[in-house]
C-alpha cells in the first residue's frame, strides 16, 4: 500500500507542475493521450456520438447553416440543454393553477391577482403544458432524439456485424490487467482463451498474437430501444391527449344511461375529438352497495363501495352484469366507465291542496362531510295546485344524515355514512321556482328570491325532522310531503383515452431498455500470447468496459483463473511474482 | 369505546414509544461516530496530504507515470487467484482512498464499530416502531407525512446497513447518515406527528403498497447517493487544493484526507443513482397505472406527478451528463443535488405548499 502511496504523490507532483492547466483542461488532456494510446481499442465500445465543440463553424451557404443547424441539435450537449430547459418548464404549471386540471381554480387565481394574471396570461402559464414553449421544448427534444436514435441504430447494427479490434499494443494501459508466464505454449493459450471466451459467450477472435473478444451488447440495445419506447410513449400520451373524452353522470339506484352527448352531467373533450366516437353502450344500476368499518381507528372507512350494473354493448347488445369498484371500472370497447362518489337519495312524494299526489322521485342529495351529511332542494314543477286549484310551484331545503345521532344531542350532522338511523329535516317555500327563466340552475340549491316561506302556527318558518314513512304537513291545507324512503346514487365518469394501451407498451419498453442500458456493461477482454526472450510463453490479459466498472476486474479475474488451469504458472514463481509487482517499469522498458 | 380500538390505541403507542428510543439510540450511534472522528485525527492522517503535496516528488522522473493500485481480485481471495492491476480510466487523479473515519487508529476503529452497532439496534427499534404504527392505523405506514418520514428514514438506514453487510466501502457515510435520519425523526415527532388517520378511499388499493413502497426505495436510495455526492464536492475540491499547491484549512484536512478518494465517491454515488433510476422510472409508470385506475386518467399534470417528472428528468440529464465529455465531474453532481432536490421538494414542498390531488390526510 504504501508504494501507492509515492506513486500517487509523484503523479501529482506531475500534475502541478503543468501549471495554470485548469482541471477540465486536464481531464481533456488525459483523455486524448489516454485515446491516442488505446488506439482501436476503445472505439465503437458504444454508439454514443462523438462531442463536437460547439465553436466549429459552419462551412458557408444554407445547407452548411441547416447541417450544423442538425448537427447541434442531436449532439448530446443540446440534449442535455433541452432535457434541463423541459424539467425547468415544467415548474410553473406544478405552482400556477392550470386550466386542464381546475377551472375554477384559475378564475379564483386571476380574481385574486389582477395585477400578473395578463402578463401570465400572455405566457400561458395558464396551459403550460400545452403553452407554445413547452410544446416548442419537447417537440425539439424529440426530433434531437429521433436525429440521434437513427444514426445510432445504424452503427449499432454495423457494430454487430463487425468483430471486436484487436489488442492495443500496450495492454499494461488498460484499467485491467494481469500477467504470468508459462510453459504452454503461445498458440495453445490462444486457442484455450479463444474456447473459453466463446463458451462464456463473448464474441471472440484470434488476432495476430492475441485474442480479442467482447460482451455485452444488450447494454447499447437497451439504450436504443430505451429511447424509442421514449418516443412511442410520447406519441401516444398526445394522441390520448387529442382525441380523449371524459364526461361524468349521477345515477339514482334503479335509472340508466346510454352513452351519447346528451346523457351526460358534464363532458370534456381533447381538440381533435369526434362526438360520433362515442362508443355506444348503454347501462343501469341495478344496485349500489357500500360498507363501512364500525369498530377501530378507522371507523367509517369505506370497506366496499360496489356499484352492481347491467350493462349492453352496441345499441342491441346482450344485457350483461357487472360491478364497478373503485379503482376497478369497466371497460366496454374502450371506454372505461368509473365509480367516482355516492350518496344518498331520499324518495319523497307531495300531495297537493286537494289530495292529489301530483310528486314521487328519489331526489339526489350531496354529500357535504365524510359521514355523509348531505344537502340539496326538491323541486316541485308542474302540476301542484293548492287548495284553491291554482297553479303554484314547491321548494324544499332538505338535509339529510344516514345516522342520526338521537334528539337532544346537540347536533344535527350524520354520524356514520351507512343509513342506520335515516332521518330527512324539511323546510318549504311555495311560489316561483325561477325555472322558466331560462337562467340555467343548480339543481341542488333552491333560489327563495321569488318563493315565500311556509310558515308553522307560530309564525316561525315551518321545519320539520322526518324519519322513514313520516309525513309533513303543509300549512293551510297547501298538501303534505312524505319521506318514503331512501335509494342509493353513484356518479360515473366515462372515459375514452385512445392509444393507452400503447404508453404502456412504451412504459414496459422503457423499464426493460433502462435496465439492460444501466445494468449491462459493455467490455471488452484481450489475451495476448507471446514467446519471451528466454523462451517462456508470457500471458498478458486485459479489460475494458465503457465506464469503469467494479466488475470488471472482477471478471478479468475469473477469467484469468480459468485460463490459469489450461497455462498454468511456469516454475520460475519469483520472477512471474516481480513481473506482475511492477508492471509499469516494465511496460516502460 | 371498544376493545379493538384498545388494542390499536396501544399499537400506536407502542410504536410512539419505539420511534422515541430509536432516536436515543441513534443519538449514541451519533456520538460514537464523533469518537471515531475524534480519535482518527489523532492519528497521522496528513499522512496522504503530505505525501501528496511534496515529499515523493522529488525522485520522480518528467515522463508521466501512471498509479497501478496492485490489489486482490476481491475480498474473498483465492489464494492462486491472479493479481489485477486495476488503473483508472481516463480523466480521473490517481488518488489512493482516505483510510476512513478511524484514520486507523484501534481507538477510533473501536468506537466506529460501536457506532455500527448502535446504528443496527436503532434501526431495528425503528424498523419495529414503523411495524407497530403500520398495525395500529391496519394498513401500509406511509398514509400522512409523519409515518412517511419514519419509513423513510427506516429504509435510507437498511440500505445503508444492506451496503455495509455487502462489505462495500460506505462507513465514511455513518456520522452524517445518523445525523440526518436523527433531524428526519426529530422532525417528524414534533411538526408532522399526526395520530392515527384513516384512508380515504381512493388509496384503497395494492398500487398504494407498489407505488408508495418503490418511491420511498427510490428516496432512501436517491438520498445516499446525494451524500455521495456532497461528500465527493468537498473531497474533489480539496484534492483540488492540494493538486494546486494550496494549504486546505487544517478542519479540512484532517476530516477530508480521511474520505474515500473523489473519484471513488464519484463512482460511488453514480452507480447508487444509476441503479435506482430504473426503479423511479417503475415508480411513475406504477403511479400513472393507479391513477388510471383510480382517477380515470393515467397522467394529468397534478403537482405531485409535475415534480416526479421533473424528478425523473433531472436525473435523466446527471446520467446523460455523465456520458458526455465536458460534464462529468463536478457539473454532473451540481445536477444530481439539483435532482435530489427535485425529489425533496416533490415530498416535503408538495405537501406542504402545492394542494391537488395528491393531498390528503392532512399533512
Ligand atoms: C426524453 C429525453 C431523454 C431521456 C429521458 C434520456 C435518458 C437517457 C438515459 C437514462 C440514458 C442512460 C445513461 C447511462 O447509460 O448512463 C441515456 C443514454 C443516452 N442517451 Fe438519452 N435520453 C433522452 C434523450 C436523448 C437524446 C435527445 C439523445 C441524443 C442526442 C440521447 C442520447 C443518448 C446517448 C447517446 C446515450 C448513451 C450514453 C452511453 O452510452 O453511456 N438521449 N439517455
Amino acid at each position: 500500500m504504501s508504494n501507492t502511496r509515492t506513486d500517487a504523490a509523484e503523479e501529482h507532483a506531475n500534475e502541478s507542475e503543468r501549471e495554470g492547466e485548469s482541471p477540465g483542461e486536464r481531464e481533456g488532456r488525459q483523455e486524448r493521450e489516454n485515446a491516442a494510446e488505446l488506439g482501436a481499442a476503445g472505439s465503437q465500445l458504444s454508439t454514443a456520438p462523438r462531442e463536437e465543440a460547439l465553436a466549429t463553424l459552419p462551412a458557408m451557404g444554407v445547407i452548411g447553416w441547416a447541417r450544423w443547424f442538425w448537427r447541434q441539435l442531436t449532439s448530446m450537449r443540446v440534449a442535455l440543454i433541452l432535457l434541463f430547459l423541459l424539467s425547468l418548464g415544467a415548474i410553473p404549471g406544478s405552482l400556477i393553477p392550470q386550466n386542464s386540471v381546475d377551472e375554477l381554480k384559475v378564475q379564483t387565481f386571476k380574481e385574486a391577482h389582477t395585477t400578473v394574471t395578463p402578463l401570465y396570461e400572455k405566457l400561458q402559464f395558464f396551459d403550460v403544458y400545452s403553452s407554445v414553449w413547452f410544446s416548442a421544448i419537447y417537440i425539439l427534444l424529440f426530433i434531437s432524439l429521433i436525429g440521434c436514435i437513427v444514426p445510432r441504430t445504424g452503427q449499432f447494427i454495423g457494430q454487430l456485424g463487425s468483430r471486436p479490434p484487436g489488442a492495443p499494443k500496450r495492454l499494461t494501459r488498460l484499467p485491467a490487467y494481469t500477467t504470468w508466464r508459462t510453459d504452454a505454449a503461445p498458440e495453445e493459450v490462444r486457442e484455450a482463451a479463444l474456447a473459453m471466451m466463446r463458451k462464456r459467450r463473448f464474441r471472440a477472435h484470434a488476432v495476430d498474437d492475441a485474442v480479442a473478444a467482447e460482451k455485452g451488447y444488450l447494454r447499447e440495445a437497451g439504450n436504443l430501444m430505451f429511447h424509442v419506447a421514449l418516443i412511442v410513449m410520447l406519441v401516444a400520451f398526445a394522441t390520448g391527449q387529442l382525441f380523449k373524452s371524459e364526461g361524468g353522470k349521477l345515477i339514482v339506484q334503479g335509472d340508466g344511461f346510454s352513452n351519447t352527448l346528451t346523457q351526460y352531467d358534464d363532458f370534456k373533450s381533447g381538440s381533435l375529438y369526434d362526438t360520433d366516437s362515442l362508443v355506444p353502450f348503454s347501462f343501469t344500476l341495478d344496485k349500489f352497495i357500500g360498507t363501512y368499518e364500525r369498530n377501530g381507528p378507522q371507523i367509517g372507512t369505506p370497506r366496499k363501495y360496489e356499484a352492481h350494473v347491467t350493462y349492453a354493448e352496441g345499441a342491441y347488445g346482450k344485457p350483461k352484469k357487472a360491478v364497478i369498484k373503485v379503482n376497478e371500472p369497466l371497460v366496454v370497447d374502450g371506454s372505461k366507465v368509473y365509480l367516482i362518489g355516492h350518496g344518498y337519495a331520499p324518495v319523497v312524494s307531495v300531495k297537493d291542496g286537494r289530495g292529489k299526489e301530483v310528486y314521487k322521485t328519489a331526489v339526489p342529495l350531496l354529500p357535504i362531510d365524510s359521514n355523509a351529511t348531505s344537502t340539496g332542494a326538491i323541486k316541485v314543477m308542474d302540476g301542484y295546485r293548492d287548495k284553491n286549484g291554482k297553479k303554484d310551484q314547491l321548494g324544499f331545503q332538505a338535509f339529510f344524515v344516514p345516522t342520526f345521532a338521537g334528539n337532544g344531542k346537540g347536533t344535527m350532522f350524520s354520524q356514520f355514512p351507512a343509513a342506520d338511523f335515516p332521518v330527512l329535516a324539511l323546510n318549504g317555500y311555495h311560489g316561483s321556482l325561477g325555472v322558466d327563466s331560462g337562467l340555467p340552475q343548480n339543481v341542488y340549491q333552491l333560489n327563495t328570491s321569488k318563493m315565500k316561506a311556509f310558515k308553522d302556527g307560530k309564525g316561525d318558518k315551518l321545519k320539520q325532522r322526518l324519519l322513514p314513512g313520516e309525513t309533513m304537513k303543509l300549512p293551510d291545507g297547501a298538501g303534505s310531503i312524505t319521506f318514503e324512503g331512501i335509494e342509493q346514487w353513484a356518479t360515473f365518469q366515462i372515459s375514452q383515452q385512445p392509444a393507452s394501451g400503447w404508453a404502456l407498451t412504451g412504459a414496459i419498453g422503457a423499464i426493460a431498455g433502462l435496465a439492460g442500458s444501466l445494468f449491462i456493461q459493455r467490455r471488452r477482454v484481450w489475451v495476448r500470447a507471446v514467446r519471451g526472450a528466454d523462451g517462456v510463453t508470457v500471458v498478458e490479459m486485459a479489460g475494458l468496459g465503457r465506464s469503469e466498472s467494479a466488475k470488471l476486474p472482477e471478471e478479468l479475474a475469473d477469467l484469468a483463473v480459468t485460463l490459469h488451469d489450461m497455462a498454468p504458472t511456469a516454475p520460475d514463481e519469483a520472477s512471474a511474482e516481480a513481473h506482475s509487482e511492477e508492471p509499469a517499469e516494465g511496460a516502460e522498458k | 369505546m371498544n376493545l379493538a380500538a384498545a388494542t390499536n390505541e396501544n399499537l400506536a403507542h407502542t410504536s410512539n414509544v419505539l420511534i422515541y428510543s430509536s432516536m436515543a439510540v441513534y443519538t449514541i450511534a451519533f456520538f460514537a461516530h464523533i469518537a471515531e472522528w475524534v480519535f482518527g485525527s489523532r492519528s497521522k492522517v496528513g499522512r496522504t496530504a503530505a505525501a501528496l503535496t511534496g515529499a515523493g516528488a522529488a525522485g520522480s522522473s518528467p515522463a508521466k507515470i501512471q498509479v497501478q493500485v496492485a490489489q486482490q481480485g476481491g475480498a474473498t481471495a483465492v489464494l492462486d487467484r491472479p493479481k489485477i492491476i486495476t488503473r483508472s480510466a481516463a480523466g480521473s487523479r490517481d488518488v489512493p482512498d482516505g483510510p476512513g473515519a478511524a484514520g486507523g487508529t484501534f481507538k477510533g476503529d473501536l468506537w466506529g464499530r460501536i457506532a455500527v452497532s448502535m446504528t443496527v439496534l436503532a434501526f431495528l427499534v425503528q424498523a419495529a416502531g414503523v411495524v407497530a404504527r403500520a398495525l395500529s392505523v391496519q394498513r401500509a405506514p406511509w398514509g400522512n407525512m409523519y409515518e412517511f418520514s419514519i419509513t423513510f428514514s427506516t429504509v435510507a438506514v437498511a440500505a445503508y446497513l444492506i451496503l455495509l453487510a455487502l462489505k462495500k466501502n460506505v462507513r465514511w457515510m455513518g456520522l452524517l447518515l445518523v445525523t440526518t435520519v436523527l433531524l428526519d425523526l426529530g422532525i417528524a415527532t414534533t411538526v408532522l406527528y399526526t395520530s392515527s388517520d384513516q384512508l380515504v378511499p381512493a388509496l384503497h388499493s395494492y398500487w398504494l403498497w407498489i407505488h408508495v413502497s418503490t418511491a420511498i426505495i427510490c428516496g432512501a436510495v436517491f438520498y445516499i447517493g446525494a451524500v455521495g455526492t456532497l461528500l465527493y464536492l468537498f473531497r474533489d475540491s480539496y484534492e483540488n487544493k492540494l493538486a494546486n499547491g494550496t494549504e486546505p484549512g487544517s478542519f479540512a484536512q484532517s476530516v477530508l484526507s480521511r474520505l474515500p478518494a473523489a473519484a471513488t465517491l464519484d463512482k460511488f454515488s453514480y452507480r447508487v443513482n444509476a441503479a435506482v433510476f430504473p426503479l423511479w422510472t417503475f415508480t411513475i409508470i406504477a403511479g400513472a397505472i393507479w391513477a388510471g385506475d383510480a382517477w380515470g386518467r393515467y397522467w394529468g399534470w397534478d403537482p405531485k406527478e409535475v415534480w416526479s417528472f421533473i424528478t425523473w428528468v433531472a436525473y435523466a440529464c446527471y446520467l446523460h451528463a455523465r456520458a458526455t465529455a465536458g460534464w462529468k465531474g463536478r457539473k454532473a453532481a451540481y445536477l444530481a443535488l439539483i435532482a435530489f432536490g427535485c425529489w425533496l421538494f416533490n415530498y416535503y414542498g408538495v405537501n406542504i405548499f402545492v394542494t391537488g390531488k395528491h393531498s390528503y390526510a392532512g399533512v
